[in-house]
């Protein structure tokens, strides 16, 4: 009775504390329910698609009928013809630029030509996101260096104010010239040269035709910086007249010298980049891949995409296609669980007609592939085109590529092909020249699982708080058991006391400052993995290394470090850490950075805490002693080794490697060169890796190895 | 009229009266000018295959004191805002389209006078202390707003409007100068403009304003231009100034080929209008037609005359008169004729136009650096304004020597949000970077002020004339507004307005030396006028930072969400008391409430009010959640088949 009145002058704690507490004391059930709710939140999300629609009123696309006719589509033939022969000889690249500036003339629109030089991208940790390489730095170290040239043409629209400019992009290969490439410059030219004569253009037209011998994103982001950070230095100005071979564009004719002088129009309200693809033999209609990830998971914003599509389909008769991973399409247990959603779908949908979840079987796995496409392509970070470089000044831009399924000797085919394809173009032109302001009305984060269909930024955040959400809780409880368990010993000295006199006794005794030592490590490894991804750098500076060398090296410098580090600050073990408190310092890190990620790149933090949450919620020593059968055992034994295989960066790319091409050899420089791409094309995704990743899966193997000789020299203490 | 007097006085002092004011009516007429109001239209075919027609009217009133306050021709509008407003000078453009520098010439008066950046600019020389010269600036900027329906009353905030000293024109403080942009122009302007002439666009050459065809050209500025002194009087000069495509027949002829022959045109062409007769009130109604520098050059070139039926293109009627224009170095630059529309009528309409007959490929003279300004850098925080110059070679026609210097002088006003560093001012000449004391003569910054001042910078340079191009960049900083001083439709960015290069040393001013001075056209005399060449750049679109205004419902419900937890917690912490709670929950321990009961019953426990919640809580609630699920699928497999029967 004596305790019951004390518990009753006690104040009652605050609901949330005692939710928490609630919930603290259910950690395993809660984390377990927690994950596979996450999981099946991420399977359903492409049930849980809406379909597009425009949000901003002004594009209002395809409300004026297209001008674009077959006198077009012949001019576009006429300027195929022309350039046919321009490429067939010898100075091949410089020829087809000056045909294009000549027709561009002959429209009496301006034009200018580019030149830059390649760059090769190098690692520079200080700069990682800020790389904008300055392409002139380099200097022509001989007579026979390659440079490429863009063709820029630039409509001045007719009581336009100039401020605003839409840019199209055609690129082509000069040096190795195919005919869909001259077909995609036909179809530009065509659009550009209507547009040229379009009473109704409130901005400036940009047209640029991107020499892509080294690549298109090369020559467009060389574009771009020139036209947005432009060098007025001498050395610029000496490269310029340097460029050997230049001289051949302009022989002696003094006019054409005013090419040279780069143009600008205002500032960039949309970009478009189509191309023309390789022809089909099948499929009935000619179909429109529609590519919009750039760097680091951004997208343009989803009106310019619905704009695509909605004329596109509804006007041009294409099939849009978008990117998907196809070895889904036939996956059979993919198969399975869109059976079983669907089943589930219909049943609830019988119990309330509003509840749409009952997606088709085929719909589901197709949407599923896009899906995995999207966030896998903007996890990675990289951009999938030239539009990637547009993004990276707030430009919005898609990249278009057709894929035609004419016969190449078919005219009639190809001419109504160029009808179509140009009537889309200047579809998208007149919308977003409608514009009053730039695209902000819509969506810009989100993921695509058809052309027609996506997940906002609400709903595919569910998924991923879903798996956040029990991370703190377990590593409270933890840090709590932790506390229990000395209490607990305590308690054996001294049963008789009631719970705040514990208390009272533990804060005095300073145990609750334990988990600094576990913090120390955690700051250690941390150190340990800030210092690996910046090797690299160093790496890179080894002449004619292989990447195989280069990646042996790296994972030996790596180790050795660790080895020095531990040997500097003492080793996790030696200090007595419980790999209860390790545990909970891991939770709570790799919770805070899959927080910060999922900031900058929201698709890297899904699909990392997809491994690493389970990664650190199974992960308990193997050496630890709990009251468990056997088998349960046995199984968790199992799958921490499995997770901490699969959570290891170099494994993990081996194994998607082998699932998606079936090749199982090992190679070490493959990692290497994965990480090069990685950083090179500056993505956080690396920094991901190597600052959040790595550290924790450390952590991990760390807990995994744990000997728990404290635990078990405590129970023999007692 | 006071006590009556005799009826005989009445008539005799009526008499007399009439008798005076016909005579001083009379001597007034002698003495001074009266109103006067002329009109032209100047046609000429442009490079590009367009063609440009520069209507200019021009009403004049004598000197206030002299008429009183009634006009008969002069606009009652005009004189009343120049007598209250004491304005001396005052240029007000409204303009859509830009001036092509390059292909429309960019070193005769009509580019120096009549080429204005796109929207309005306003600008007015006050007769006033300076002390006053804001507040009238003020009250002029509505005045206008209402004359002639545009939003000139934006120009009305101190941070819209600037006071060149120098740098735009020589000044003793009494100028000022807006500029808004983003103005649409149409019609709507274009009608209040037209009631300023005597007969609108009822007959005389203002009837040829047909709207569709001038505003579907390619530069379309109209102006208004006011000078008022003691001795002049008030003069105002309306201009409308517009590039035009002429219709063609073949769309292909649009492209300028090699070997084309330029689109011949006419007046009823060009406008969609006949010209029946002159104003009747007009004085002067005359139509010229300009030939430029290069035409007449080749025409000399090839020998032949330049008649109006030579072997390059005949117009359609014999001219009046044939007048000859030299520039500045004495060169004949310009071939013009005249026609004189006052010998025409309704019954026998005017109409004039050119036919071409060999193909002609000309350029007209540049100015000698083209100016052009573009901003640097991404992103919302900062950037640079930079302007280039680039030769036009000019200095070789005129044959200067190579170690002489071309003085530019550059105005630029920038709004307050955009924070201008005008130290980091960088001069690069040829690819070489100068020293700003190298280059600039004379420099004058009024930085900007946050929400008072726009940032506006002057400056002399003086540029080598061997020099191929220059490039000034300054940087800035994005500013943050306050979220009611966004301007509609915030998304599109913000403006800076056109920064004005000119050229002191180069002077575009034509002289007609066969002229009668007595002709009296305003717009040859507008020509003869001492004019710098000078050169508007582009307008600049800055993207700032905005606030997403089309979701204000997540505002609302963020900010109620706020309120409520914030008074909500407020409210609980005032309300509560110790000792009130304590008595609570001695209440509610003894008493149980009817939820606890019906867990306990649930749990299949007996009540224990000293059972303590966690430890039977873990046992008990896996019963209790197993029920819960229970019941759960029960009412859902109720409504299944509830819903399937």
């Amino acid at each position: 009775m004596e305790s019951s009145a004390k518990q009753e002058t006690q104040p009652k704690p605050r609901l949330i504390v005692r939710l928490g507490v609630f919930l603290a004391s259910h950690h395993i059930l809660f984390s377990v329910i927690c994950c596979f709710a996450g999981i099946i939140a991420l399977l359903l999300l492409p049930s849980l698609a809406k379909n597009t629609y425009l949000s901003e009123n002004a594009l209002i696309p395809g409300s004026a009928n297209p001008l674009f006719s077959t006198e077009d589509a012949i001019e576009a033939n006429r300027f195929m013809k022309g350039i046919e022969a321009a490429a067939g000889d010898s100075m091949g690249g410089i020829n087809m630029a000056k045909f294009i500036a000549q027709q561009i003339e002959d429209l009496g629109a301006e034009v200018c030509y580019h030149k830059f030089l390649p760059h090769s991208k190098h690692f520079h940790p200080l700069k990682f996101f800020t790389s904008t390489s300055n392409h002139m730095a380099i200097q022509p170290n001989g007579t026979d260096i390659n440079f490429g040239i863009n063709t820029i043409g630039i409509i001045r629209a007719p009581r336009g104010d100039g401020k605003e400019a839409i840019v199209l992009v055609t690129p082509y290969n000069s040096q190795r010239v195919h005919s869909n490439e001259l077909l995609s410059l036909a179809l530009g030219f065509s659009v550009f040269s209507l547009l040229s004569r379009a009473a109704w253009l409130s901005k400036d037209i940009v047209w640029l035709s991107a020499d892509s011998q080294f690549g298109e994103y090369t020559a467009v982001s060389a574009w771009l910086n020139q036209y947005h950070n432009p060098v007025f230095l001498s050395h610029s100005v000496i490269l310029d007249t340097k460029i050997y071979g230049a001289d051949h564009i302009y022989d002696g004719n003094t006019e054409k010298a005013e090419f040279e002088s780069f143009k600008r129009a205002g500032t960039m309200a949309a970009a478009l980049i189509f191309k023309v693809g390789e022809t089909r033999r099948y499929g009935d209609r000619d179909s429109v891949m529609m590519y919009a990830e750039a760097s680091n998971g951004q997208m343009p914003n989803l009106d310019l995409l619905n704009v695509v599509h909605y004329l596109a389909v509804h006007r041009q008769g294409f099939r849009v296609n978008i990117a998907a991973f196809s070895s889904l399409l036939s996956s059979a247990w993919l198969r399975v669980i869109a059976e079983f959603f669907h089943t589930i779908g219909t049943v609830l949908r019988k119990i309330n007609p509003d509840w749409k979840l009952d997606i088709t079987v085929p719909d589901y796995v197709e949407g599923t592939a896009n899906l995995a496409n999207s966030i896998y392509n903007q996890a990675l970070g990289v951009p999938t085109g030239s539009h990637g470089a547009f993004r990276d000044y707030q430009v919005d831009a898609v990249s278009l590529e057709f894929s035609p399924t004419f016969n190449v000797r078919n005219e009639n085919a190809k001419s109504l092909f160029l009808l179509r394809g140009g009537r889309l173009v200047e579809g998208v032109v007149r919308s977003v020249n409608n514009l009053l302001e730039k695209f902000h009305q819509s969506f810009f984060l989100y993921f695509l699982t058809a052309p027609s269909k996506f997940i906002s930024v609400g709903v595919y955040m569910i998924p991923f708080a879903l798996l956040l959400a029990p991370l703190p809780i377990v590593a409270a409880a933890l840090a709590d058991g932790s506390k229990t368990m000395e209490k607990l010993a305590e308690k054996s000295i001294d049963d008789s006391k009631a719970n705040g006199s514990a208390h009272f006794l533990q804060s005095n005794k300073g145990g609750s400052w334990k988990w600094l030592q576990a913090a120390k490590v955690l700051l250690v490894i941390q150190l340990w993995a800030v210092v690996v991804s910046l090797l690299p750098y160093y790496i890179t500076q080894i002449p004619d290394a292989t990447p195989m060398q280069s990646a042996v090296i790296w994972a030996m410098l790596s180790i050795v470090i660790l080895v020095a580090l531990y040997v500097m600050f003492g080793s996790p073990y030696s200090a007595g850490v419980e790999w209860k408190l390790l545990k909970a310092t891991m939770i709570t890190s790799i919770s805070i950075g899959l927080g910060l990620m999922s900031i900058i790149n929201f698709a890297t933090a899904q699909l990392g805490a997809l491994i690493v949450i389970p990664m650190c919620l199974f992960s308990r020593p193997l050496k630890a002693r709990s009251g468990i059968n056997f088998l349960p055992r046995a199984a968790l034994l199992a799958s921490n080794i499995t997770l901490a295989v699969l959570g290891f960066p170099p494994a993990a790319l081996l194994i998607m490697k082998g699932l998606s091409k079936g090749s199982w050899t090992v190679d070490i420089g493959e990692f290497w060169v994965w990480m090069e791409f990685l950083w090179e094309w500056s993505s956080a995704t690396y920094l991901y890796l190597f600052l959040v990743h790595l550290p924790c899966w450390l952590l991990c193997i760390h807990v995994l190895l744990h000997p728990c000789r404290q635990s078990e020299s405590k129970m023999k203490q007692e | 009229m006071a006590p009556p007097p005799p009826p005989s006085g009445t008539v005799l002092f009526l008499y007399l009266l009439l008798l005076f004011l016909l005579s001083t009516a009379a001597a007034a007429s002698a003495a001074a000018p009266e109103e006067e109001f002329t009109e032209e239209l100047l046609l000429r075919p442009l490079p590009d295959r367009k063609a440009l027609a520069h209507f200019y009217f021009r009403s004049s009133a004598p000197p206030a004191a002299t008429v009183g306050r009634h006009h008969h021709l002069f606009p009652k509008a005009i004189s009343q805002l120049v007598k209250k407003y004491h304005i001396s000078e005052l240029e007000l453009s409204f303009t859509q389209g830009r001036w092509n520098y390059e292909q429309w010439g960019g070193f005769d008066p009509m580019s120096t006078s009549n080429a204005k950046p796109p929207g309005v600019e306003l600008w007015a020389v006050f007769d006033l202390p300076s002390s006053e010269i804001d507040a009238t600036w003020k009250n002029l900027t509505h005045t206008l707003s209402g004359l002639f329906c545009a939003s000139i009353n934006f120009l009305e905030s101190s941070t819209a409007f600037s006071a060149p000293r120098w740098g735009f024109k020589l000044n003793e403080g009494n100028l000022r100068y807006g500029a808004l942009p983003r103005e649409a122009v149409c019609t709507e302007n274009l009608t209040p403009w037209l009631k300023l002439l005597p007969c609108r666009d009822k007959a005389g050459i203002a009837s040829l304003l047909y709207r569709p065809s001038i505003y579907k050209g390619y530069y379309h500025s109209q102006k208004l231009k006011l000078r008022s002194s003691q001795s002049l009087g008030i003069i105002l000069d309306q201009t409308l100034t517009v590039v035009l495509q002429p219709n063609t027949i073949n769309d292909k002829q649009l492209h300028s080929n090699l070997g084309q022959l330029q689109p011949s045109w006419s007046m009823r062409h060009l406008f969609n209008r006949k010209l029946s007769g002159k104003c009747l009130v007009s004085k002067y109604s005359r139509i010229f037609i300009e030939f430029d520098k290069g035409i007449v050059d080749k025409v000399n070139k090839s020998g032949s005359d330049l008649s109006w039926n030579n072997e390059f293109f005949v117009l359609s009627n014999g001219p009046d008169r044939l007048i000859k224009g030299l520039n500045n170095l004495e060169v004949q630059s310009s071939f013009i004729y005249e026609y004189d529309v006052s010998n025409y009528s309704e019954e026998k309409p005017f109409d004039v136009g050119i036919t071409w007959k060999l193909p002609l490929i000309w350029s007209c003279t540049p100015s000698p650096f083209h100016a052009s300004r573009f901003l640097m850098g991404s992103g919302n925080e900062r950037g640079s304004i930079a302007l280039s110059f680039t030769s036009t070679n000019l200095q070789k026609i005129f044959g200067s020597p190579n170690d002489c210097s071309i003085k530019a002088v550059i105005f630029q006003m920038v709004p307050w949000y955009v924070k201008v560093y005008y130290h980091s001012l960088e001069i690069f000449i040829d690819g070489n970077r100068k020293t700003v004391s190298d280059v600039v003569d004379k420099i004058h910054v009024t930085p900007s002020e946050d929400k008072l001042l726009p940032g506006t910078l002057e400056m002399l340079l003086r540029f080598p004339c061997s020099m191929q191009s220059a490039t000034l960049t300054l940087d800035f900083d994005k500013g943050f507004l306050h979220i009611d001083e966004y301007p509609p439709d915030a998304n599109q960015g913000f403006d800076i307005p056109s920064a004005l290069v000119s050229f002191p040393e180069f002077n575009s001013a034509r002289n007609y030396p066969e002229i009668d001075p007595l002709l009296g056209s305003p717009l040859l005399e507008n020509f003869q006028e001492d004019t710098v060449v000078k050169s508007y750049t582009e307008v600049l679109l800055v993207p700032l930072t905005t606030p997403d205004f089309s979701m204000p419902y997540n505002v609302i419900t963020f900010t109620c969400t706020v309120l409520a937890l914030y008074f909500g917690s407020l409210l609980n912490a005032l309300r509560r008391r110790i000792g009130e709670e304590e008595r609570e929950l001695t209440k509610t321990a003894t008493r149980h409430g009817l939820i606890r009961l019906l867990l306990a019953k649930l749990r299949g426990q007996k009540v224990n009010p000293t059972e303590s919640g966690s430890l039977s809580e873990s046992t008990g609630s896996k019963k209790l959640l197993f029920k819960v699920v229970l019941v759960a699928v029960a009412a859902v497999l109720f409504h299944y088949f509830s819903n399937n029967s």
